[in-house]
């Protein structure tokens, strides 16, 4: 039956890759509809000096960060980094930045970022905030919207790797964080085969709309399955978190055949309004965890880290009526809750049919104790008992969905490379396209709100291919941007994205784009080592470091010429940037510096550590084309021999002082 | 001095003590890399940016072409205008008060000296600026100099620049209009109230 599918769908796909340009419609069999190119490129095209409609943020998967794009042109404006050293700007690098990326396994300078998450406020996205989780060393970040960085980093305990997260909570109460695989809780030295006795899932749920403060609430332990992505409840749902699990069989080996025997797993279906109730009540237990939250300050835009010492623990039976199983078919990935909150479409990745649960069927299943049993204590719903009915697709591998603003609701199937459009009243398929290819998860930006915007879905392919000019054998990855405002897709814009885009959110530009801040004011500055003017700056010597307080502005540092470092030294050089003015970074790059580069914001004071290799002249210089005279932006370090008696100090040359005066201003 | 003449000299005064409160003069900067513009606020005691950090961005900038610091701490002008202003508020609501036609006309000529001279301040410094620069200047146009003009536009290099009266000149030019009107058309009886600001705006700027 696949390898029908597969022709039936991909063989017109593939004709489609010949005649792209042309006339899409024609190759793209059911999706036709008279779209030629270059109604498709009016669609997508945004004039020179024009702005994009909204704003991507997709996760860019093992590159750790995430990436900033327009919609609907696809352009690409900015990579965050996140859970990655990024030499481009010193993220993880400088001194400023580092703590962000330790952990309880010491600094972890990479992560596998897959699912961003935007904050809500009543069940809309608000644009504050935007969280992102590293599956590999469980972590989940904040990423602040009007400066687009990072700002926090609070590690998960027991979990071990965190995919089903950090999806949100209609007020942002919360994000979760599901751990994938399942450990020892806590891990310790057992024999692998031992997993179903001593192995166990975990549910994390997090602080979410406390800035600088999030923390687990409470760690949810759960059956040694897999957990993999989560949808909180909304409007009438609100108060419940939907997670899909597969694993059920509890394999600990070979998992691609052993964990897909099962002809349903499981989506839980957990009261998070319960279990804070059962917190209060003395149900939960303060167990020892060791995991490291990273914080930025925002006077001194120092990251620190704090160590945390206990995580809050239940489990089910700890809080009985506050979590349920309902059976899904099989080795679900997505389950989506629809903007009304009432279904809930789960996506069974080997399966063809797409599940839609109801959540008032659930709530009277729950009531009348229509049970199937139990698994660990946790009661085990009815199958029929929560089922609105199967969207029989057509398709296979049915992974993730989304929903518009007009009933309808968009599956991704990765088997069979295609999106399918389904009515979410009556559970028939109206429309389906191919993606080019294979098709991960897709976005109908707000989709999982309650407030989705119905303009656009985009499909987040894993399969490249023949969609561009080749480059090697690693290939880029590829977006593809349809239009959904008439009753058929239409196929507007492939588009290609760096990393590996798991998940992406995307948000209206007016609500972010007149919140961005423009530069930080010096006055506000409170790093230790800033520098306000350059009558501030210095060199000063603690033992074997050499501090050096830099500033910077247009074209020159000071000082530029320093002398007195010898071999051995270890130099932190700390650079302020003294502009006042929008777009106007400098950057800092030493000759043969192991460590990385630096850009500096306006305003703002970053720190590069440099422990010089050998005796000699080193040049160092600003690497952000910063105006006419960036060329000339330059300085010397003379770097003497152990002992030697060159004193130390940084000059600058006297025909400078206008600009200093200037700059004080 | 009639009813209504008492009362434009009064509005004037008003007026004259309001402007301390607000920018008299605007420079405005526009250039390919600045299309947001930079700008300047001169008030009767402060030079402002026209947005936070835009009086440093000048300055900086301004260092290529060799032109002097603006140090608003350093301009004497920005510490006696504001109590000149003060005064001549003050002192022409007494002489509304007081209702005698000659005081009336040496305010008046007082108010007029001061605008004009404020103005050929103005200039001057202008003309400072724009011609004392660094014989070091990173940038040297031969023949170039960067006075921004009182009023009106002029290319300066990359930048234009574009100078004007701001809220508080206005209100200054309309004074200037009022005590002119209460001078030389003070009305007699009851006449009614007219139009006083038809006549302000026809007063040029630069008179005012």
């Amino acid at each position: 039956m696949a390898s029908s599918l597969i022709r039936r769908r991909l063989l017109p796909a593939a004709a489609a890759v010949v005649l792209a340009g042309v006339a899409y419609s024609c190759a793209g069999g059911k999706a036709g509809s008279g779209l030629t190119a270059s109604d498709a490129a009016t669609r997508v095209y945004v004039a020179p000096g024009s702005y994009d409609e909204m704003y991507a943020f997709m996760s860019g998967g093992f590159n750790g960060q995430v990436g900033v794009y327009g919609l609907p042109s696809g352009r690409r404006f900015k990579t965050i980094p996140v859970f990655s050293q990024y030499p481009e700007n010193g993220y993880g690098y400088s001194e400023e930045t580092k703590p962000m990326l330790n952990t309880s396994y010491g600094f972890v300078p990479w992560d596998d970022a897959h699912h961003p998450a935007l904050s809500q406020t009543k069940g809309e996205d608000d644009g504050r905030w935007l969280f992102i989780n590293g599956n590999n060393t469980p972590r989940v970040a904040r990423i602040d919207l009007t400066r687009m960085e990072t700002d926090e980093i609070l590690e998960i305990p027991n979990a071990a790797g965190n995919h089903g997260s950090p999806f949100i909570t209609e007020n942002s109460e919360y994000v979760v964080a599901s751990t994938r695989f399942s450990v020892p809780v806590p891990n310790r030295d057992v024999p692998i085969a031992d997993y179903k006795k001593d192995f166990n899932g975990q549910v994390s749920f997090v602080v979410a709309n406390d800035p600088g403060k999030m923390r687990i609430a409470f760690q949810l332990v759960m059956p040694g399955y897999d957990y993999d992505l989560a949808h909180a409840g909304k409007g009438p749902s609100h108060g419940w978190m939907f997670l899909t699990s597969y694993n059920t069989e509890q394999a600990n080996s070979l998992l691609e055949v052993n964990a897909s025997q099962n002809d349903k797993d499981f989506v839980a279906a957990i009261n998070w309004k319960n279990l804070e109730a059962c917190v209060k009540a003395g149900k939960a237990r303060q167990v020892p965890a060791t995991y490291y939250h990273n914080t930025v300050d925002s006077a001194t835009r120092i990251a620190h880290s704090t160590v945390e010492n206990t995580v809050t623990q239940l489990t089910p039976k700890d809080c009985p009526n506050s979590t349920y199983f309902l059976p899904t078919p099989k080795s679900p990935h997505g389950v989506n809750v629809d903007p009304t909150g009432e279904y809930i479409a789960a996506g069974g990745k080997l399966a063809a049919l797409i599940p839609v649960h109801s959540f008032s069927k659930m709530i009277k299943a729950i009531e009348a104790k229509d049970f199937d049993g139990e698994r660990d204590g946790i009661p085990v719903l009815k199958y029929e008992s929560t089922l609105v009915g199967e969207v029989k697709s057509g398709g296979l591998g049915p992974l993730h969905t989304e929903f518009d603003d007009k009933g309808f609701a968009y599956t991704s199937f990765f088997i069979s490379s295609e999106i399918v459009k389904w009515k979410v009243s009556s559970l028939e398929v109206v429309d389906r396209v191919p993606a080019y290819y294979s098709i991960g998860h897709l976005l109908v930006p707000g989709g999982g709100t309650s407030k989705p915007t119905g303009r656009y879905v985009i499909a987040l392919n894993k399969i490249t291919k023949d969609r561009y000019l080749g480059t090697g054998p690693e290939l880029t990855q590829s977006a593809q941007l349809y239009d959904i405002t008439g009753p058929k897709m239409k196929l507007l814009l492939d588009f290609p994205t760096e990393g590996e885009p798991h998940y992406a959110q995307a948000i209206l530009a007016s609500k972010i784009k007149d919140r961005q801040v423009k530069y930080f004011k010096l006055a506000d500055n409170k790093h230790p080592n800033v520098s306000r003017s350059e009558n501030e700056t210095g060199v000063t010597r603690q033992g074997k470091v050499v501090h050096l307080r830099l500033t910077a502005i247009r074209s020159h540092f000071a000082p530029d010429n320093i002398e007195g470092i010898m071999l051995g030294d270890t130099v932190m050089f700390h650079v302020t940037n003294l502009e006042q003015d929008w777009d106007i970074p400098h950057g800092l790059g030493i000759m043969g510096n192991n460590n990385a580069e630096l850009l500096i914001m306006p305003g703002e004071t970053r720190t590069l550590r440099w422990v010089p290799q050998r005796v000699g002249i080193y040049p160092f210089y600003c690497t952000d084309f910063c105006s006419a005279l960036h060329q000339e932006m330059q300085g010397y370090l003379r770097v003497s021999p152990p002992g030697s008696n060159v004193p130390l100090k940084g000059t600058l040359s006297k025909l400078a002082k206008t600009a200093d005066n200037a700059a004080k201003k | 001095m009639s009813r209504r003449a008492r009362v434009f000299l009064a509005v004037a005064s008003l007026l004259v003590g309001v402007s301390v409160l607000l920018p008299l003069w605007r420079i405005d900067l526009i250039a390919p890399q600045y299309p947001e513009g930079l700008g300047l606020l001169i008030s009767s005691h402060k030079i402002d940016g026209l947005k936070e950090g835009d009086l440093g961005s000048i300055n900086n900038l301004n260092h290529y072409i060799g032109m002097a610091v603006i140090e608003p701490d350093e301009i004497p002008e920005l510490r006696f205008m504001r109590p000149v202003f003060i005064v001549l508020a003050v002192g022409g609501l007494g002489i509304a008060a007081l209702g005698r036609r000659l005081p009336a006309m040496l305010w008046m000529g007082a108010f007029a000296v001061v605008m004009l001279g404020g103005l050929a301040d103005m200039y001057r410094w202008g003309y400072d600026y724009g011609h004392n620069l660094d014989p070091h200047a990173i940038i040297q146009v031969p023949g170039m100099s960067y006075q921004p003009p009182l009023i009106g536009s002029k290319q300066l290099l990359n930048f234009r620049a574009t100078s004007w009266p701001a809220s508080g000149g206005w209100l200054l030019a309309l004074a200037g209009g009022l005590a002119t009107a209460a001078i030389f058309f003070p009305g007699r009886t009851r006449q009614g109230s007219g139009a006083p600001a038809g006549h302000a705006v026809h007063v040029p700027p630069a008179a005012a």
